[in-house]
């Protein structure tokens, strides 16, 4: 469990670590929290001959709250999410999901921007970022650039960010209505088995609203609209359910692993996304 | 002289048996100051780890350094070929079969030790390791012991004759080059006849698949050879130092009295820090020929891949009655999957164990057992993890025999369970296999432990649940796990028990200063026991000397008097009596000199407490501190100056704890999450030495319990990759994880132990697993569950809802 030799640089301003990016090409990764890349770079499964810490680079460290939204820096760790009150007021589906991932070890460390960029399915941030259309900031030598979250996502540890682009920043519209972050897993500490975000408004009886995002059943998060759209208009019977149930098990794909095989994960997968729209219709 | 303080104070000052008495190794556990083998670092010394073969099954066409010798700070590599001039490229194991140190010729399972690297540092090494050029011809992979047996493709071509014949095997006749042995117990026609004329035969298949021990620290060791004077230190996580320090004389040709092997602090063994690993050969080696030290560390993935594993096995039982529930047989056949090398740990006229303590807690009249050790790609071992040897096997299989023959009479497990223990007036009981139990009082327990989880309430709530599951008004089942267990510790009597030759005794040495207080060094090896802290206790109350004032000291055998070490729950039973008897022999002697002291015949004096009074005048005493004194200052007549003693202990008996246990749990029947509402916990270890120290070990024990029924596993895929190689996939329970436990106790002394102990490290492990599988498969009983296979993860236990048709 030893890495391959690398060279370290802690750079204290952005324009720091956009000339080592530029410098080295994808021979360079950013690190934030490292709770991801550190792992695989021991497992000698990520080769990264020249790795850039970003802890004193500065200014990716603040979450804003106001009137025109919310805005998470990318080194904000998950438990500066938990902690920070009026975050969890505007948005509470963040904290109900920040407190499911790992433990407070890793959660002290744990960035939302590193959760978030690193493109690995298992991660919740980014499918709860997916369920909130968060936009991510990108800044590149070129400047920098806006990319909402359901387009970020293009395979397993692939996505729209480029080798020589920092996401520095999630940005979000406070969300309305009932929430629920429903997760399965094996631990404390472990990936998901399936977990499901959701976020729904109603009128009276009547959903006005669902936008639904599932967990590790794919090799990106899965953003599924049809889930959403079936509940839109219903008063959330059960033919409802079964159809948003049916819509989101269209899109995802789950894969056979330690957790279980896929008609297992497609049925957990049902009775998550189930349980999570039931505990938002009730929030609502 | 007047007494100042009263008696009982007196008992109180000596923290003696019977006393929770905090722990004296937890100053230094709590604050980070403990002292591992990966702490200890000496000049100049080097690291060594290994290039692991990534196939389960190869040829090794060849092996390229050239490219790693070039790494600065890589200064050798040690393959087969280079160790083969000392005989050290294959190693006996512990089961009498042999093991490769590194590869030669072939590997057998994935992560098998290829070649050892030996660098300045860790880092190098490992940069090293990467440039290792192995070519390797792939063969074809037998992961499972059925398909072993039938295959034409032999795995070990050293234990077939050039003609083709298959030479017996350490343990008797070989039927296929990839059987190991055929190992019986009991009587088979007997047993036959009996299972033929039952009114009642139930039947089952079970698989105890393989899991791991998985201690906290892994496995490791420094080798230091000092060539000016040819001693060789060798410190290391084993869990027997002694009977290392003779296996290395024996296999490197060393002088015993040349080598001296320590254990310094332990962090969990389990099992798994049991046997000899081919890191502690090459550490030697590459000492004796760099003449530095040299560190071997295992990581995680080295750890849960490669040294050993416990249980695989396959078991098929049988199980006759009378209609009315008494059991008359039990048969029992085993196929145990031990890998590609027989590496289990186990006394050596015991290949499967004690695995014949499977007729359990019950008067059963007849018996067989049969077991057939198989070799397959997998890594080595076979370890007694958190039990006594194959014990957990064997209590598994018996307490689900039973609950599988309760849903074949249509009767209340407890009840069926009740009428078929053995009587407390039976004891000693022998049992149909053969082991003499030495006693047990278990309907008295049995009673305690219903009435307190109020059972019959229990068995009510869950009669309910399932009607309301059945209305569709829950889609929770409630399960209400059950087991009753008889361990068998304290391995064992030089008569039957020995490994490699070494007969099983234990030992104690005291020696009493003159001031009064004393250091006892034993022949064990604390890995988190608490032997510092009860040792002292035993020796506090045979002594009378306080056990604060009483140093315990283990684990270096230039020191330490000759033991086989802590594994099995064999140091309360075999050290434990060991330092008792060494102590009434200090006792012993100290009667005479305060006799002397006190000028009255030897037979005049008695001991009380922390004393020797005069028969009839307590106002005349000595204490025992001023006997001490006495015994370095006084010139006695007829008596020896100080004040020593060494008891070497051969146990007549082993010792067999009991226990009875009650899990009640809830399982989400959708997506397959168990959750365990309570779980009661009453052990009888015989006398209790520290009730603290016990029950933090019956939640240790309980927890491994859940980890093992519950989810954790070492999985291979057909290709003999091994799926669960970190902590991601094997299940290590956290605080999250654990329920409350609630713990209670019955005290049945053993007979024939000097302080009636019998030792209780493992056995909430025994009782626990299948305590947990029981309660997920009584959950699905009403149902029609007969049997599933642990580990009951959440994909499984969503599986047998499935396979039930409880998701409509």
């Amino acid at each position: 469990m030893i890495p391959a030799a690398f060279e370290y640089y802690r750079p204290k301003d952005m324009a720091g670590v956009l000339s080592l990016l530029e410098e080295h090409g994808d021979d360079a990764r950013v690190m934030a929290g490292g709770h991801s890349l550190i792992p695989m770079m021991k497992l000698r499964m990520a080769d990264v001959p020249h790795l850039i810490d970003l802890q004193d680079v500065g200014g990716m460290s603040e979450i804003s709250v106001g009137a025109d939204g919310i805005r998470i820096g990318a080194m904000v760790t998950q438990s500066d999410i938990i902690d920070h009150e009026a975050l969890a007021a505007a948005a509470p589906i963040l904290r109900e999901a920040a407190l499911q991932i790992a433990d407070p070890q890793v959660r002290y460390m744990g960035t939302v921007g590193g959760n978030v960029a690193n493109g690995d399915p298992g991660n919740d941030m980014p499918g709860l970022m997916q369920c909130l259309d968060a936009t991510f900031t990108l800044v590149g030598a070129d400047g920098s650039r806006d990319v909402p979250a359901r387009d970020f996502y293009e395979a397993a540890y692939m996505t729209a960010r480029e080798d020589d682009e920092v996401l520095t920043a999630v940005s979000l519209a406070a969300p309305t209505g009932g929430y629920a972050y429903e997760k399965q897993k094996r631990k404390i500490g472990d990936y998901a088995t399936a977990a499901a975000a959701v976020q729904i408004t109603r009128e009276g009886d009547t959903c006005t609203s669902a936008s639904i995002a599932m967990t590790n059943l794919s090799d990106t998060p899965i953003f599924s609209e049809a889930a959403g759209a079936a509940l839109v208009g219903t008063a959330l019977d059960d033919g409802a359910l079964t159809a948003a149930s049916a819509a989101m098990l269209g899109d995802i794909d789950p894969t056979e692993d330690n957790r279980g095989p896929v008609a297992f994960k497609r049925h957990v997968a049902g009775v998550i996304l189930r349980r999570a729209i039931e505990r938002a219709w009730s929030r609502a | 002289m007047k007494d100042e303080i009263t008696r009982e104070e007196r008992v109180d000052n000596l923290k003696g048996m019977g006393c929770s008495r905090k722990r004296v190794e937890d100053a230094r556990f709590t604050q980070g100051k403990g002292n591992y083998v990966d702490d200890l670092k000496l000049d100049g010394m080097l690291f060594g780890d290994f290039v692991r073969t990534p196939y389960a099954h190869a040829r090794i066409v060849s092996i390229n350094t050239e490219e790693a010798l070039k790494v600065p700070g890589v200064l050798a590599v040690l393959t087969a070929a280079d160790l083969e001039p000392l005989g050290l490229h294959w190693m006996p194991t512990l089961a009498g079969d042999k093991q490769m140190v590194l590869a030669d010729g072939k590997v057998l399972f994935q992560g098998q030790e290829v070649a050892f690297v030996v660098a300045e540092d860790r880092f190098a090494a490992a940069d090293g390791i990467e440039l290792v050029e192995v070519e390797y011809e792939e063969l074809p992979v037998i992961v499972d012991p059925f398909e072993a047996l039938q295959s034409d493709v032999v795995l070990r071509e050293d234990l077939v004759a050039e003609d083709g014949s298959i030479p017996d095997g350490a343990h008797g006749p070989r039927k296929h080059p990839n059987h190991i042995f055929t190992w019986e117990a009991g009587d088979k026609e007997p047993t036959e006849q009996v299972i033929n004329e039952a009114e009642v035969v139930a039947e089952e298949s079970m698989y105890y698949h393989r899991t791991h021990p998985c201690p906290l620290e892994t496995c490791g060791c420094v080798a230091s050879m000092d060539k000016v004077n040819g001693k060789l230190t060798l410190w290391g996580t084993f869990q027997a130092p002694h009977a290392i320090r003779t296996v290395v004389s024996l296999i490197s040709g060393i002088e015993e009295h040349n080598i001296r092997v320590i254990s310094p602090d332990i962090g969990g063994g389990f099992g798994n820090k049991v046997g000899a690993y081919p890191g502690y050969v090459c550490s030697v080696v590459a000492s004796i020929v760099t003449g530095k030290p040299v560190k071997w560390i295992e990581d995680r993935m080295d750890n849960l891949m490669t040294t050993a594993f416990a249980r695989d096995y396959h078991m098929t039982g049988k199980i006759a009655a009378t209609k009315e529930g008494k059991i008359t047989g039990l048969q029992c056949h085993v196929t145990a999957d031990h890998g590609g090398f027989d590496a289990c740990a186990d006394p050596t006229k015991f290949p499967a164990g004690f695995m014949n303590i499977c007729t359990g807690s019950y008067d059963i009249p007849t018996a067989f057992l049969e077991v057939d050790g198989v070799y397959t790609n997998k890594a080595p071992g076979g370890v007694s993890y958190r039990c006594s040897f194959r014990v957990t096997e064997a209590v598994y299989f018996i307490e689900r025999m039973i609950e599988v023959l309760a849903i074949k009479l249509n009767m209340d497990a407890a009840e069926l369970r009740r009428i078929n223990f053995i009587r407390k007036e039976q004891f000693p009981y022998t049992a149909a296999l053969g082991w003499e139990y030495d006693s047990g009082d278990y309907h008295t327990a049995w009673d305690k432990a219903l009435k307190a989880v109020d059972y019959d309430g229990l068995r009510a709530e869950q009669a309910q649940r399932v009607e309301a599951f059945k209305a569709g008004k829950t889609r929770k089942l409630m399960g209400i796990g059950l087991s009753f267990f008889t361990e068998i510790v304290g391995a064992g009597p030089v008569k039957n028990c020995d490994i490699l030759g070494l007969g099983m005794f234990d030992s104690c040495e005291i020696r009493i200063h003159p001031t009064g207080s004393a250091i006892a060094r034993l022949g064990t090896i604390s890995q988190g026991q608490g032997h510092a802290t009860t040792f002292a206790q035993i020796l506090a109350s045979e002594i009378g000397l306080p056990a604060d004032s009483i140093t315990i000291e283990e684990g270096d055998t230039d020191t330490a008097p000759y033991g086989l070490g802590t594994y099995g729950s064999r140091s309360t039973p075999v050290a434990g009596a060991a330092t008792a008897m060494a102590g009434r022999k200090i006792r012993a002697k100290a009667q005479m000199i305060a006799a002397y002291l006190l000028e009255v015949h030897d037979n005049d004096v008695e001991f009380d407490v922390d004393r020797f009074v005069v028969k009839g005048a307590p106002e005349q005493f000595k204490t025992m501190k001023e006997i001490a004194f006495a015994a370095y200052n006084q010139a006695i007549p007829g008596i020896e100056p100080g004040l020593e003693a060494v008891s070497y202990y051969d146990p007549p008996n082993m010792t067999y704890p009991f226990g009875a246990y009650v899990c009640v749990m809830d399982i989400d029947v959708d997506t397959g999450v168990p959750e365990i509402r309570r779980f009661y916990a009453l052990d009888d270890c015989g006398t209790r030495i520290n009730p603290m120290i016990i029950e933090g070990q019956v939640h240790g024990g309980l927890t491994e319990a859940l980890a093992v029924a519950l989810g954790q596993e070492i999985a291979y895929d057909d290709m003999g990759n091994c799926k669960t190689g970190t902590l991601m996939d094997f299940f290590l329970p956290t605080a999250w994880e654990v329920p409350n436990y609630e713990t209670d106790f019955t005290v049945t002394p053993s007979p024939h132990h000097p302080i009636g102990a019998k030792g209780v490290g493992e056995s909430p492990h025994v009782g626990g697993v299948p305590c947990f599988s029981n309660a997920v498969q009584d959950a699905f009983r009403p149902f029609g569950n007969t049997h599933t296979n642990m580990p009951h993860d959440h994909w499984r236990i969503w599986k047998t809802a499935n396979d039930l048709g409880l998701h409509g």
